[in-house]
């Protein structure tokens, strides 16, 4: 398990350096003059020159880079250019909207998807499956922020029992922050659930075909018996793989979902940030979000190693 | 006889749309570039089948223009996946174990830390917003899903007997590859294409949404979407259309999808839930 662990850890640094080298040539290198892009044609060749060296931008771009780099590290992400205040701050007042929806939209949609692939496996073939199964079809088919829309209109605007948009901070209370972070989270979970629902149907179908079930319904145990104490926890490990995976996608998700409740998060962070032309903070909330992945992807695999042993000899 | 139904059904759906995006090519009931103020925001009548939005345009010369937008994007994006991504999978399951596979894994697992929507935000903060940038985020996304399955499914071929017949008889791992693993993976590559596709309307449509894509004054259902969303409270109606021609369209394809992946190989049902 330890060979194991070292291997994952030493592959979860060699992408994060990856990934810091990719973004870094992207934002960096590519616009050739990052400080005249920003400033945009109309700039005078002395405000280039003064915004150059305010950003550390005239030196060279591996000293750029690690600058960079070893920053990042210690929780330093430069100052941001139009809101002349540092990033890390902007960031740690925006991962107070992200990252609770992205749990919210989590929990939901767990909450929804177990016992709704439990339900379509234990009734596979029956009109309760079809039905199911022809729900989850559409759930994956609605686009997240349409839905979002539809929601809005429905218990915002018809029904008035939820704001439209916005958020008043958590120093309002606990509950009215959850309360205006529902709608956003039930529009993100709708295709996660309708997802990680099939993948658990057809996880719990795959396992009960297995020679023990049979055996555990032999030796007289109930059905529901056997589909939760001896099932269940053999099919979880294609839910946690899809769990992880679809991270990236919620996190994604959560940009858009953001911009339909003009949520202060850290996808409106982003969109103004590129709109005002503010690399530095494009730059380093992508590496944020990338590493977020990265992570989520990562404790992914370390769980499985953990559940199943066989998992282990592999990378 | 469920399974044709849906390949049926699936089909004639994308077909529709796609005959849609080709017949706006020729014809379109209204022109979509001229604004018409004075005939804005009118309920659907036998003179505008779906309406008119906030300036007057054709609604469903409007979704027309739409489909074509999506399903082009979406094409070329799963053509960029299919390029690059089958080529580096093949080339990959032939090394099987070597350096180069690892690498190519390895690569893989990288692209995918970033989802299209981060790519699209990368490519846009340099280059500016355009729907040029979404083809090339959804399709750089692309890639690694083609390498992926194209590596696993080339994999089991090359444990088989023919394969082994095949290098007795010298032929080099290219032409193997070219000659006889290909055709063998076609079909599932098929339905991996159109579940890419229907992957990619829905991406379209989002970063199009959110100004990351199409730029008006073309015509997307995202941005359609993102245009009704100001006009809410006075004129829900306008939210309705592009949304449901979406959900239309991706549903359409899934079950084409999947309809192919049953009626091609009955073997593949495991591979997706």
């Amino acid at each position: 398990m330890l060979r194991y662990l070292i291997s994952r850890i030493i592959s979860l640094g060699l992408s994060l350096a990856v990934a810091s080298l990719v973004i870094f040539f992207v934002i960096e290198i590519i616009p050739g003059d990052p400080a005249s892009f920003m400033l945009g044609i109309t700039a005078s060749p002395e405000t280039v020159i003064a915004l150059k060296a305010e950003l550390g931008l005239d030196q060279t771009p591996v000293v750029r880079y690690l600058n960079w780099v070893s920053g990042l590290l210690v929780g330093d992400f430069g100052i941001s250019y139009t809101y002349k205040v540092p990033i890390s701050d902007l960031v740690l007042d925006r991962i107070q909207v992200s990252l609770p929806l992205a749990v919210y939209a989590l929990i939901l949609s767990t909450a929804i998807a177990f016992p709704v692939g439990l339900i379509a496996a234990s009734k596979r073939g029956e009109p309760t499956d079809f039905g199911i199964m022809g729900f989850t079809q559409l759930g994956i088919a609605v686009p997240n922020f349409w839905f979002a829309m539809l929601l809005v209109l429905l218990f915002a605007i018809n029904l008035r029992w939820f704001s439209a948009g916005g958020f008043s901070g958590w120093n309002a209370g606990f509950w009215f922050g959850i309360k205006s972070l529902t709608l956003p989270a039930i529009a993100l979970a709708l295709t996660q659930a309708s997802i990680l629902a099939r993948v658990m149907r057809s996880s719990l179908i795959e396992t009960l075909s297995q020679d023990y079930i049979r055996t555990a319904r032999a030796k007289g145990l109930s059905q529901r018996r056997v589909l939760i104490r001896h099932a269940l926890r053999n099919a979880m490990i294609p839910v946690l793989t899809i769990l992880g995976l679809q991270f990236s996608f919620l996190l994604a998700g959560g940009i858009i979902i953001e911009n339909v409740f003009f949520l202060p998060g850290l996808g409106r962070l982003i969109f103004q940030a590129i709109m005002q032309r503010d690399l530095i903070v494009v730059e380093s909330v992508v590496m944020l979000m990338v590493f977020a992945v990265i992570l989520v992807n990562f404790l992914v695999d370390i769980t499985y190693a953990l559940v199943d042993p066989r998992l282990r000899r592999e990378g | 006889m469920r399974v044709p139904t849906q390949l049926l059904f699936g089909a004639s759906l994308s077909a529709f749309f796609l005959a849609m995006a080709l017949l706006s090519l020729i014809w379109t009931p209204y022109p979509v570039e001229i604004l018409n103020i004075p005939s804005k925001l009118k309920s659907p009548d036998w003179q505008y089948l779906l309406g008119t939005d906030h300036f007057g345009r054709d609604i469903l010369s409007m979704l027309m223009i739409g489909a074509r937008t999506s399903i082009s994007v979406a094409l070329v994006a799963v053509g960029i996946g299919v390029l690059a991504g089958v080529p580096l999978g093949l080339a990959a399951a032939s090394n099987r174990g070597s350096a180069f596979d690892d690498l190519i894994m390895r690569g893989n697992d990288l692209v995918f830390a970033f989802p299209s929507l981060v790519i699209a935000i990368l490519i846009t903060a340099v280059f500016g917003p355009s729907a040029f940038n979404a083809i090339l985020a959804i399709g750089i996304f692309n890639i690694p899903v083609f390498a992926r399955v194209s590596r696993g499914a080339a994999l089991s071929l090359w444990t088989l007997e023919f394969i082994l017949a095949a290098r007795v008889a010298g032929k080099g791992k290219v032409r193997i590859s070219v000659e006889h693993i290909l055709p063998n993976i076609t079909n599932l590559l098929l339905v991996q294409g159109t579940i890419q596709f229907s992957l990619g309307i829905l991406a379209e449509a989002g970063l199009s949404y959110i100004g990351l894509g199409a730029q008006p004054p073309t015509p997307s259902w995202g941005r359609m979407l993102a245009d009704a969303q100001t006009l809410i409270y006075t004129d829900p109606r306008l939210a309705f259309i592009p949304g449901l021609a979406i959900v239309a369209m991706v549903l359409g394809l899934n079950m084409l999808g999947d309809g192919l992946r049953d009626y091609l190989d009955p073997r593949l049902r495991k591979m997706r839930p």
